[in-house]
């Protein structure tokens, strides 16, 4: 019987020619990662296990992105002890304020994940780069105190959905509502545990900042990972950002999948999730009069340089509605440069946004932007669980840029499409 | 080992957020972060349960984030174990890795109700429902992880692989 493509890239860094789903096995890593919350745990962990120093200096990032610049005084002694063990560990790849980004915006950007790798990262939207052909998944922080100490993990090989793509996006459409789309079809736990496959023609015609989105969401399906095959755009992306030796796995013809789903990109509507789960979706045109409070373009799902263009198009010359806060938060230090050298900063301002230094403040209410009770927010982040955003009262509507950015002009939950009709 | 406690019953999809919201984040000890353990689905859980107490839930437990601080505050507050018909899968590792006990049993998570006095063998998987009188077998673990369950967690674990 053929492996799947998570099932080869797995096989291959745990020494076997071949693994089966439900086999546990022992993996070497090629990245662990770990943000200022989850790291602050792991730290005790590694000297707990009496190891010295990481495994490789080179294949450990830890990104100072939640709760920086420093919130508050504990935000400040977490991130402080964080520093210090970087510092100690001499590790590579530490970011701290000023070359700091959401983590899963910045691996990719600074060409630190490439095809073939197996990453773990202490932060569950790891599975983010499965968008370049990596397996990628989101552990705790015991396993990254143990990763940091062996370089290696125990996994469970995961069973495999697949969707097959067809087709291409209509405008105004992208790889949010796609995988919206998903998750309300399969729900919140629709693909616990296991790999989802991404195959099919209509994947060329993704850009890699859409196949980020999609990966990035993965774990909203309880997914293990999310995977996308190395294609002519991951190989241009993969050389402009890297010069790290990258690996291309297939899946093989007979692998086996648990379920096929065949979509059709071009049916794909807007699409957004009503609170309090990612799996609560409707078509945009099912989501009038829900009038808004704030609207949050940005996080590790959308807060890309493609994520930045759709918004500002919408919001060039435009005003946002009276008593709606347009937070704009780009996801790398590159993307608020590129940002501002293309005009969006200037739009945003004069449309009378935010636009805010890299950070992922609000999407897990941290800072920059806690709702109040009873107070509405479509965001184009990734979770609209209770209390996600602040008070235990308050909603989050996940949605497109695109969709965000309509809504935040009219101040209450817009297709882009239908923009000036009313 | 033994568990025994009364029953906290919550439904599908409970998720790290309300388990331990992120405003509570910025400190990491877990004895600190067993203060506020439920604080957005069950305001006063901290306070009703007891040493010892269990929680039981339907589908996708601990769904969400990777913070390992929500089985880390649910063990410090003094929860003995906690039964699901299933678990999300980070929460699932990261509880094995802490030795926070969890159970998967879908006729458990059914059939307990909030309240119940229940009693919990994990070396055999039983189940017992002492209030109705009746027993459940849950799932065993894989010997992998009863490995690293009877070590007392990952990290002591590895302590003993690496001083070889
Ligand atoms: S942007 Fe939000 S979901 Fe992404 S890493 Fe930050 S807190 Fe997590």
């Amino acid at each position: 019987m053929g492996m799947t493509m998570t099932q080869k890239i797995l096989a291959a860094h745990a020494n076997k020619e071949y693994v089966k789903a439900g086999e546990l096995i022992q993996v070497k890593l090629d990245i662990v990662m770990g943000n200022d919350i989850t790291t602050a745990v792991a730290i005790p962990e590694f000297q707990k296990t009496g190891a010295k120093e990481v495994f490789d200096k080179d294949k450990v990032v830890i990104v100072l992105d939640h709760f920086t610049p420093n919130k508050d005084i504990k935000a400040a002694q977490q991130c402080k002890s964080c520093r210090q063990f970087a510092y100690d560990t001499n590790i590579k790849h530490f970011f701290d304020v000023g070359e700091v980004g959401i983590e899963h915006a910045l691996l990719p950007e600074k060409g630190i994940v490439v095809p073939g790798d197996v990453i773990i990262g202490a932060d569950s939207h790891t599975c983010t780069y499965g968008a370049l052909g990596a397996f990628s998944t989101g552990i705790g922080s015991t396993d990254m105190a143990i990763g940091m100490a062996t370089g290696e993990a125990w996994f469970k090989v995961p069973k495999a959905i697949e969707f097959r793509l067809e087709g291409e996006f209509s405008p105004y459409v992208s790889g949010k509502d796609l995988i919206l789309h998903i998750i309300g079809m399969i729900g919140v736990d629709g693909a616990l545990y296991q790999s989802m496959e991404f195959t099919g023609e209509g994947v060329h015609s993704l850009s890699m900042d859409d196949r980020f989105t999609i990966a990035n969401m993965a774990i909203e399906a309880g997914a293990k990972n999310g995977i996308f095959p190395v294609d002519e755009k991951t190989i241009a992306y993969t050389k402009e950002h890297s010069t790290k030796p990258y690996t291309i796995f297939e899946a093989d013809a007979d692998a086996q999948y648990e379920k096929t789903y065949v979509i059709d990109l071009s049916k794909i509507e807007p699409t957004v999730a009503f609170p309090h789960l990612p799996e609560n979706t409707k078509t945009v045109d099912k989501a009038k009069d829900i009038t808004i409070d704030q609207v949050v373009i940005g996080s590790c799902t959308n807060g890309r340089f493609s994520d930045m263009k759709a918004a500002a198009d919408i919001l060039r010359g435009k005003k946002v509605a009276k008593g709606v806060r347009t937070i704009i938060i780009p996801g790398t230090q590159q993307i608020y440069l590129d940002c501002i050298k293309a005009g969006y900063v200037e739009d945003f301002i004069q449309a009378g946004a935010i636009f805010s230094m890299p950070t992922c403040g609000p999407c897990l209410g941290g800072h920059m932007g806690i709702l109040a009770e009873g107070e509405r927010c479509v965001s184009t982040t990734n979770r609209n669980f209770v209390g996600r955003m602040g008070h235990v009262e308050s909603e989050v509507y996940l949605a497109s840029p695109a969709v965000a950015a309509a809504s935040a002009i009219t101040g209450k939950i817009t297709d882009p499409r239908t923009l000036g009709e009313e | 080992m033994k568990a025994a406690g009364k029953v906290f019953q919550y439904g599908d999809n409970v998720d790290t957020d309300v388990i331990i919201p992120a405003r509570y984040l910025n400190v990491s000890s877990g004895e600190e972060l067993a203060k506020y353990c439920m604080i957005d689905i069950d305001p006063d859980f901290v306070n009703k349960m007891k040493k010892g107490d269990i929680i039981v839930a339907k589908k996708n437990f601990g769904c969400g984030s990777s913070r390992e601080h929500a089985p880390l505050a649910i063990k410090c507050a003094g929860v003995s174990c906690v039964i699901a018909e299933t678990f999300a899968r980070i929460f699932y590792r990261n509880a094995i890795n802490i030795g926070m006990p969890i159970l998967e049993c879908a006729e458990a998570a059914n059939d307990i109700e909030d309240g119940d006095e229940v009693e919990v063998d994990f070396k055999s998987g039983v189940i017992t429902n002492i209030t109705k009188n009746c027993t459940y077998q849950a799932q065993g673990f894989p010997d992998f992880i009863q490995k690293i369950m009877e070590a007392d967690g990952l990290v002591a674990q590895t302590k003993a692989r690496m001083m070889q």
